[in-house]
């Protein structure tokens, strides 16, 4: 897959311009990935940018699924592999893996973290009232990650807390 | 015209801060009788004042205001300098100071302390004798009110000096035309024999009508400059305006000559050539237009929101000349090596490369020239101490005597900011835990006056700040059972004295007694520690029992810039600060020896060094695993010296110091991270920290094998 | 171009008002005390002097007085900017040799209108 034909194709706030899709202003948008065969998601707004997956430098004695940093235009961004951090799938690193850099406000900051995935899929838009709760068991992903799922077609997509997200555990 | 002066509103509270702290510093070294100072203290709360008011900083102009007449009495001499004084004019200076804070922040102040400082400046102000001076004046008002073009006879009759104080008739009937039509009549009855006449007396008297729809006191401002030395006559005239406009405006003047060319005799200046009586009228009847009016506006000044702070730096104008000079080697160097360029050959080789040594040369010039616009004085850290040391000394009752030093030694302004919470806390708990109350002091023999010495000095590319205190000092037992206690430490681990002053530092740590609301409660200590290390800096105590102590905190000079020798772990490349390298060495065998079970030390010279390989420390996979014949970097912090085993040592250069905090975490033993020239990402070693975790690790290896033999012999019970 | 010598030691008022004074047209010189105010006023002629009253070194009546001694500023008209709008400065500063006053809160229209009544 092309993924700058694809990041291309993400609009941007209050622009919307893919076709064949009703957009109803009340929903969000949000970017869909895979990892293993599950499906993702984050809300668009929170997308800084989409990488192809570089190998980063290593962060001394960093949790497993930290991988290390970046150099992005003079920024360092800590990458996370999402696939160690919910053990979903297989850790490999292949030339459709790609890291979807979110960018984070916090109450008085901004973080930006990137996050290793086995490719992106497509932008879907939801109404508010499609979103379902999550069942509170089960599953690999704590539950205080998932804002809801949402159904596309027969499969389920898993909208993923952004805020949650960023929160990095601290070193041993 | 509306102007907008809300772009000067950064500058006015920068300056308003600057001030405050000039009124504070100078208000705890006032003495009695020091007009100077006081005038200098007047003059600050007079500015802030000035500047509110013109920006409509209501709050800030009112409180000032009641600083500023009690300032005033004192100045005058009209009021002692009386301690209690003092110390409401402290309290000002706070109130004034939050207030400030809440227009840089655009909040609204309702702090309780405001109200209550301005009760107690009130009731200061009214037992002294306020009574202010009644403004004389010699205008009689006929008439009070005013109507629809209303006709308006003004009888103008200056004294003869009047033009003496710069001011100049013609002017004032222009500004009278511009509030409605006037007419001019000149009278020269005053005027003397030529022979009589002094040409810079003014003779002449004049009645004006003015038709305008205006109030008397619009035309009473006009005049307020010269009412004093004038007799001024304002008469209301109830006839209609229609009539009035009959009358063709124009002066008389009976003997024109006798005024010509006052100014003669003063050729520099040709004002007062206005005052020709043959010229002057003319124009001032042509000027009619009724519909300008001179108002005062009173709210037009708007108080918008300055926009977001991203702070300034004063910066010495010898500064930036050497910037501007470096700039200029800079472009000659880049316009010579662009000459060079043009037609190369290998015969410019020699010249190609004296051209980028000269680059190299500007380029670090500039770059240390830049370093230098950030660095300021300690003395901005340390000017706020006279008053905490004033307040905690109030507080706790102990005389104590502050002693700065080295206040010029500079510091870069990031460093600065950041380093003035840290510091506060520490000169706190030298006031709190290390000073003794007066009665101990004086059963010890020791002065009733406890002495506190702050002091900065460079020390290789660092500054060390010292807060000195001659107090009880440290009690090493109390402290180290306390963290047995806390569970800080092993009962069993012997520790050197630096190293149980240390725990103080560790979080969860309090020797007071009892809680106070100086030092904190106990959360202080670890937080200031952190403080010091999240700026790459340490901190280091000493002390003597009944002596006193002092924490020396060692900061770097800036934080963005950093000479440091790359080396490589396995595939990973690290940054070691260049300062903290002792040498580097290729292991010798024969100097390798093992210790205390299995700990590598390394015989360099008359000192062991342990040895501490980086890939076992971070966990990588490196080439060298064995300590015979490797690369050690040998490093020193805090007095221990350590040698790095690495793979490789690759080349020296200044990189630029990017936090990793922002988008992560610390991280132990790293101090940060930087881009190097290839695009990627190197981790900067911070070696204090790695000398702390080696020796945690240690401490906890040696715990847990204590553990292990604890739990076996459970087990064989 | 009507020349204008502002004196004050406050950087911003003393912004403001030049700042004000030049968007009507007018040429300023700043000083940031009565000392360097006198010193620049002896360099160069100017049609109009605005003085503080409160600054270091020498304030703005002693300036006034000083510039009143040269013969260039004789009658050059003196105007001095303060928030003691009570009648004891003013009659020091008419003593002086001052042409007027200006009280603060410095307000842009205000100035310029005022001014008028002097150049």
């Amino acid at each position: 897959m092309d993924i700058q034909s694809l990041v291309d194709e993400i609009p941007v706030e209050g622009e919307y311009s893919l076709e064949g899709i009703d957009f109803i202003s009340s929903g969000e948008q949000y970017l869909t990935f895979q990892l293993g065969s599950e499906q993702y998601a984050v809300n668009i707004l929170s997308v800084e940018e989409i990488r192809s997956w570089e190998t980063p430098t290593i962060i001394p004695n960093s949790p497993i699924d930290v991988k290390g940093v970046i150099n992005m235009r003079g920024i360092i961004v800590p990458i996370v592999d999402l696939r160690i951090k919910f053990s979903i799938g297989e850790v490999n690193y292949l030339e459709t893996t790609v890291v979807v850099v979110l960018k984070v406000e916090l109450e008085d900051s901004t973080r930006t973290i990137g996050f290793v995935v086995d490719a992106v899929s497509d932008v879907l838009n939801t109404e508010d009232d499609e979103i379902k709760k999550s069942p509170a068991f089960g599953g690999s992903v704590p539950h205080y990650y998932i804002d809801g799922l949402v159904n596309v077609g027969d499969n389920v997509v898993t909208l993923l807390n952004v805020q949650a997200l960023q929160s990095i555990k601290p070193h041993e | 015209m509306s102007i907008d002066l809300s772009q000067f509103i950064p500058s006015f509270l920068e300056e308003s801060f600057e001030g405050l702290e000039l009124m504070e510093s100078s208000l705890l070294s006032l003495e009695q009788g020091d007009t100077e100072t006081i005038n200098s203290i007047f003059r600050a709360a007079h500015s802030i004042k000035g500047g509110a008011g013109t920006f409509g900083f209501d709050a800030v102009t009112e409180f000032t205001h009641l600083v500023e007449t009690l300032l005033d009495e004192m100045r005058d001499g009209r009021r002692d300098i009386a301690q209690g004084d003092i110390e409401i004019l402290l309290d000002s200076v706070d109130c004034m100071r939050l207030l400030v804070m809440s227009i840089k922040e655009d909040t609204t102040c309702e702090d309780e302390k405001i109200i209550e400082v301005t009760a107690q400046l009130e009731a200061t102000l009214k037992g002294s004798d306020i009574s202010s001076i009644a403004e004389t004046s010699n205008i009689q008002v006929n008439n009070e009110t005013a109507s629809d073009q209303t006709t308006w006879l003004i009888e103008f009759i200056p004294e003869h000096h009047l033009v003496k104080t710069g001011n100049d008739p013609q002017f004032l009937f222009n500004a009278l035309a511009d509030l409605g039509e006037v007419s001019i009549e000149a009278n020269s009855s005053e005027l003397p024999a030529l022979n009589d006449m002094d040409p810079e007396e003014l003779y002449l008297s004049w009645s004006i009508t003015l038709v305008a729809d205006i109030d008397i006191e619009e035309i009473k401002e006009v005049f307020e400059w010269v009412e004093d030395e004038c007799q001024l006559t304002i008469t209301k005239k109830q006839i209609p305006s229609s009539q009035d406009n009959n009358n063709t405006p124009q002066v008389k003047t009976d003997n024109p000559l006798l005024i010509n060319e006052p100014s003669t005799a003063e050729s520099t200046n040709n004002k007062q050539n206005n005052v020709q009586a043959d010229e002057s009228a003319p124009p001032i009847a042509k000027t009619t237009e009724p519909e300008l009016k001179v108002k005062p506006a009173a709210a037009t000044v708007k108080t918008t929101k300055p926009k977001a702070d991203v702070g300034s730096i004063r910066v010495g104008v010898d500064k930036v000349d050497s910037l501007i000079n470096l700039m200029g080697e800079l472009v000659i160097t880049q316009s010579m090596l662009s000459e060079l360029g043009n037609d190369f050959d290998l015969s410019k080789v020699e010249r190609l490369n004296r051209g980028l040594e000269q680059l190299l040369q500007n380029t670090k010039e500039l770059q240390e020239s830049v370093m230098r616009i950030r660095m300021l004085p300690i003395s901005f850290a340390f000017n706020r101490f006279p008053r905490l040391i004033h307040d905690l000394s109030k507080k706790t009752g102990k005389q104590i005597e502050l002693i700065l030093k080295g206040e010029q030694t500079e510091l870069d302004k990031t460093v600065m900011e950041q380093i003035g919470d840290p510091l506060v806390h520490l000169v706190r708990n030298a006031v709190d835990h290390g000073i003794e109350s007066t009665d101990v002091r004086l059963a010890n023999g020791k002065p009733e006056q406890g002495t506190i010495i702050l002091n900065a000095y460079h020390q290789g590319g660092s500054i060390v700040i010292e807060i000195s205190d001659d107090g009880g000092g440290i009690n090493r037992e109390a402290v180290f059972n306390k963290a047995i206690e806390k569970g800080i430490v092993d009962g069993n681990t012997s520790l050197t004295d630096s190293q149980v002053f240390d725990l103080i530092l560790e979080p969860g740590f309090s020797t007071a007694k009892e809680l106070s609301d100086i030092s904190g409660r106990g959360v202080g200590m670890d937080v200031v520690k952190k403080n010091i290390q999240s700026l790459g800096g340490r901190i280091q105590i000493e002390s003597t029992e009944g002596k006193g102590s002092t924490f020396k905190v060692h900061l770097p000079l800036t934080l963005a810039i950093l000479d440091g020798q790359l080396v490589r772990v396995g595939s990973e490349i690290y940054i070691i600060p260049l300062i903290t390298i002792v040498e580097s060495l290729q292991a010798q065998s024969e100097l390798i020896n093992r210790v205390s079970g299995d700990m590598v030390v390394y015989r360099l010279r008359e000192d062991n060094v342990p040895v501490l390989p980086i890939y076992q420390l971070f966990n990588l996979e490196a080439e060298t695993k064995e300590v015979e014949g490797s690369l050690l970097v040998v490093v020193e912090a805090e007095d221990q010296k350590i040698g790095l085993m690495v793979d490789d040592l690759l080349a020296q250069q200044q990189v630029v110091i990017k936090s990793l905090n922002e988008n992560y975490q610390q991280v132990e033993g790293i101090s940060g991270a930087t881009i190097l020239g290839d695009g990627s990402v190197a981790m900067i070693l911070d070696i204090p920290g790695i000398i702390q975790m080696a020796q945690n690790n240690a401490l906890k290896s040696f715990n847990h094998k204590t553990d292990k033999l604890t739990y076996s012999e459970e087990v064989t019970h | 171009m009507t020349k204008i010598l502002v004196v004050d030691d406050s950087n911003s008022i003393r912004d403001m008002v030049c700042f004000t004074l030049k968007s009507a047209g007018y040429d300023t010189v700043e000083a940031n005390d009565g000392q360097q105010g006198l010193n620049k006023a002896k360099m160069g002629s100017f049609d109009l002097v605005i003085s503080d009253v409160n600054m270091p070194n020498m304030d703005g009546i002693t300036l006034c007085s000083e510039l009143r001694k040269l013969p260039s500023f004789k009658f050059t008209p003196i105007l001095m900017l303060t928030t003691e709008s009570s009648g004891d400065m003013k009659q020091r500063g008419k003593a002086a040799g001052a042409t007027g006053w200006l009280v603060k809160p410095f307000n842009p229209e205000k100035l310029i209108a005022t001014i008028k009544r002097v150049v």
